[in-house]
């Protein structure tokens, strides 16, 4: 894999990885390194500042802030890994089928995603909570609903443009199997340009997503997430405004890390990118009007 | 040209139709009866079955579902869209101040960006590689990484809170829309910024700056067609911006308590009251597809290469 | 003979990566004859033109001499040079299609870059363009002004570029690879149009090709540059019939059996004798 050596080279492209990696341990086994029980009240400790035992001090509710910080991370990210996962697999299947059979189940897969692209995210999204209800699960369900026409479109172009080349093309002549082809092949081909779309919509859906659970739609209390907490912190913003600081950092930080490898890993990947001058303009900019109309 | 922007509506006809369709599946698909909601909403102590029958016709669920979305369209088409669950005024009565103080934000803020992306955007593709282009790219990449709630919050506690300098929330006077303007600015001109300024980039090494510098022409001659070419680029992604931030103001208005859409949509979603989602969802996607058409005819306008497509 | 151009000792090279691209390169252009410089691409045949036009992007740097009537142009002002682009020095590039402004009428440039070297009207001007676009063999040429580039081919916008050129009547004009993005018939028509170019301006002409055969119909001198030096150098004839360096021979011997290959496949060029 040349993009993850040329990757390993950038150097804020690595601390990122090592930012998310980190980040993500701290996720899957946050009951280990959480000092304190979240969800624990503790009403002796309210606003109580940081000390040796409790690092970034306490809540509202005396609750150990650094744990809920550390356990807010299954919700505020890993659950949107798993969401994102789950709506590029879905792009990527339906990606491939229209890009590599063509015809009418393109056409079929392509209206689709049209029509479910000229809605507008954010308002789809409100939608279908409004229709299922509030809840973590159905903020996911949303975005999972939202988010694969687009990835469906994007994995598409991909898909066409490699399928042009010719050793594709050869491969096809003998009558290899076309899932062969796929996985063998295009699979390996177009994984970058998915890597890069998904890492780069990742730091939005986690904004997005935590913007819904600051909103009081999303993981209903007590349970710890980042923008769960601080919309609680901004209940006592006039007289505790620090409440504020360590989620929003943490927000900002993981985002920014997203945000950081996105970048590393499109400039791995077309190395022009870097020098700045030579680039297909064209493409970059078609795909960050889509981004912009993604938001 | 003319036909080209008839040819455009007429595009966008039938995919209002089927924004509307999706509007209305979406809302029927929901796992509550509407009956039931209706009469808990209402407070109806004990709900019998012949309340609930009765109320299904009422709301004329009993006719059949295509029945229904026609009757429904021609009755949104008259911006009649029914009765609150919860308060049972009409929901146009809530909508329509709402949506005009949400467009109120939205209009300001959307002017404000583009003003400021593209004076940045060129100023950063004329210096490309220089301090200013990477500071400024820097802080775009940095602000659009932070959650704009987040960043509302603590600029209402530094601004209004800690200097008493501007209101905390509300909407009033001019100085209610300073800080909703420029979170909201802040937030998204960050992406606008980076489209004018690849467009211009793109534009700068173009062949065609290349002959009129050969041919004599001033610089600033020269910058004006570039200007006036990446615009059009930027043209359909500007006139995108204005349904974006109307349909994601939802989260600034919450940390401002403006009156807008976005506040009445997240009770409405907390309450389950779904006429005002549906009208909400519809109006908003409508919205949508209408500014698409529209950012199509002034890109065909601007960019005689175009015309021809479609 | 003199001299019209002399370029002593140009050295260019990058300012991001400090790689040269041509170390040092001496050679004049005589007064009304033809220079050819000839390369593979990459051999910095191009970036030498835009040096002497002082064209190169921003981070190419570029020092030595370059004497243009009695003025060293690698140390005017910026505003003094841009007063010589065009007047005096014109460059015509390779790709028809994309030098021209897309969102820009014909007309409306030409006219943009006339106002700018002459005191002219608006008639005047359409005046001498039309002329000039009619000596270039382009039809209804007042139909083309109102045209956006994309409405015309590329070999269209050639010529418009040497009607442009024939309307500034400058000393020198520098054609960057003009005939390389074209097809066989309109490489014919534009190549003809630039011989007749030189002979109404008599002008001097710098003339980039990697086509030897293009450059064998219209070149007095010829340069051979590869990797960034002048490998070998003199008049069109003795390069041709005598080349003494290897890379020379080299390309004289491919382009020869190209066209031998060519001749005996189309038994002679029955084509463009019909044109």
């Amino acid at each position: 894999m040349k993009m993850l050596l040329n990757l390993r080279q950038d150097k804020i492209g690595f601390l990122s990885s090592i930012v998310i990696f980190v980040t993500i341990m701290l996720g899957v086994f946050a009951p280990f390194f959480a000092p304190h029980d979240p969800n624990q009240v503790n009403m002796s400790l309210r606003y109580a500042p940081s000390s040796m035992e409790y690092l970034l001090g306490n809540d509202h509710l005396g609750r150990c802030i650094l744990s809920r910080l550390i356990i807010g991370i299954r919700p505020s990210v890993l659950w949107v890994l798993a969401a994102l996962g789950v709506s590029v697999l879905i792009g990527a299947a339906l990606g491939f089928l229209a890009g590599y059979f063509r015809g009418k189940i393109d056409t079929v897969i392509m209206r689709m995603c049209d029509t479910m692209l000229s809605f507008p995210g954010y308002v789809m999204a409100l939608a279908i909570i409004g229709v299922l209800g509030v809840g973590l699960q159905n903020i996911l369900i949303a975005f999972i609903l939202i988010k694969w026409a687009w990835f469906a479109r994007i994995i598409r172009t991909s898909v066409l443009q490699y399928a042009e080349l010719d050793y594709v093309k050869f491969a096809k002549a003998p009558g290899i199997k076309d899932l062969q082809i796929i996985y063998k092949h295009l699979f390996p081909l177009t994984f970058s340009d998915i890597a890069v779309i998904a890492s780069s919509s990742m730091g939005s859906m986690i904004l997005q997503i935590s913007g819904f659970s600051f909103l009081g739609l999303g993981i209903q209390a007590p349970n710890a997430e980042w923008g769960m907490m601080l919309n609680e912190a901004r209940e006592v913003m006039f007289t505790r405004p620090e409440l504020m600081l360590a989620p929003g950092l943490a927000i900002v930080i993981v985002v920014s890390a997203f945000n950081f490898l996105s970048d590393s890993l499109q400039v791995a990947l077309n190395p022009a990118l870097s020098t700045g001058q030579k680039r297909s303009k064209q493409e970059s900019l078609s795909t960050e009007k889509k981004e912009v109309l993604m938001k | 040209m003319a036909i080209y922007m008839i040819n455009r509506i007429l595009l966008a006809i039938p995919m209002l139709l089927v924004v509307s369709f999706l509007t209305f599946i979406l809302i029927n698909l929901s796992p509550l009866d509407p009956a039931e909601v209706v009469l808990q909403a209402q407070g109806v102590p004990v709900i019998t079955s012949e309340l609930l029958a009765q109320t299904r016709q009422e709301l004329g669920m009993d006719k059949p579902f295509l029945m229904q979305y026609v009757d429904w369209i021609i009755a949104c088409l008259q911006f009649d869209f029914g009765h609150s669950y919860v308060t049972g005024q009409p929901v146009w009565s809530l909508l329509a101040p709402a949506f005009v103080n949400t467009l109120k934000l939205t209009v300001i803020s959307s002017f404000v960006i583009i003003i400021l992306s593209v004076l940045l955007g060129v100023l950063c593709a004329l210096n490309e590689g220089k301090l200013l282009d990477q500071s400024l790219r820097g802080i775009s990449f940095f602000l659009t990484s932070m959650p704009s709630y987040w960043l509302a919050a603590l600029m209402v506690w530094y601004f209004s809170v800690k200097l008493d300098l501007l209101p905390t929330s509300g909407m009033g006077s001019l100085q209610h829309y300073i800080l909703p303007v420029i979170i909201i600015t802040v937030s998204y001109s960050g992406i606008y910024f980076r489209v004018v300024r690849s467009s211009m980039l793109n534009n700068l090494h173009q062949d065609y700056v290349l002959y009129s510098r050969a041919c004599g022409l001033p610089e600033r001659r020269i910058i004006l067609h570039i200007v006036r070419n990446s615009l059009q680029v930027s043209v359909s992604v500007f006139c995108m911006a204005v349904p974006i931030i109307l349909g994601s103001t939802v989260v600034i208005e919450n940390v401002f308590a403006w009156p807008g859409l976005g506040s009445l949509s997240v009770r409405a979603i907390l309450g389950r009251d779904f006429p005002i989602i549906q009208a909400y969802v519809l109006i908003l996607a409508a919205a949508f597809v209408l500014f698409n058409a529209l950012s199509d005819i002034i890109n065909a306008w601007m960019n005689p290469k175009l015309r021809n497509d479609l | 003979m003199t001299s019209l151009l002399e370029v002593r000792n140009l050295k260019i090279w990058d300012s991001r990566t400090e790689k040269i691209i041509v170390p040092a390169s001496t050679f004049q252009l005589t007064k009304g004859s033809c220079l050819a410089i000839v390369g593979e691409s990459g051999s910095g045949k191009s970036v030498t033109c835009k040096a002497i036009m002082r064209l190169n992007n921003s981070s190419l740097q570029q020092t030595g001499e370059i004497w243009f009537k009695g003025e060293n142009l690698n140390t005017l002002s910026e505003k003094q040079m841009r007063k010589k682009r065009g007047k005096q020095l014109c460059l015509i590039i390779q790709n028809g299609m994309s030098a021209f402004d897309p969102s820009c009428l014909i007309g409306v440039f030409a006219r943009e870059v006339l106002t700018q070297h002459f005191d002219w009207g608006r008639k005047k001007i359409e005046e001498e363009m039309i002329n000039a676009m009619e000596s270039v063999l382009l039809q209804e040429p007042s139909k083309i002004m109102r045209k956006y580039p994309h409405q015309l081919s590329g070999g269209m916008l050639q010529r418009i570029m040497i009607a442009l050129a024939i309307v500034l009547k400058p000393e020198i004009i520098i054609a960057d690879e003009p005939t390389t993005a074209l097809d066989v018939i309109s490489q014919y028509e534009v190549l003809e149009q630039f011989k007749k170019l030189r002979e109404t301006l008599g002008c001097s002409m710098i003339f980039v090709s990697h086509d030897l055969g293009v450059v064998k119909k219209i070149a007095d001198e010829v340069l051979v540059m590869k990797d960034g030096e002048i490998v070998e150098r003199g008049s069109t004839k003795a390069v041709f019939l005598a080349p003494k360096h290897e890379y020379t021979r080299f390309l004289v011997s491919t382009r020869l059996a190209v066209s031998e290959h060519f001749n005996h496949v189309m038994k002679g060029d029955a084509v463009l004798a019909e044109r």
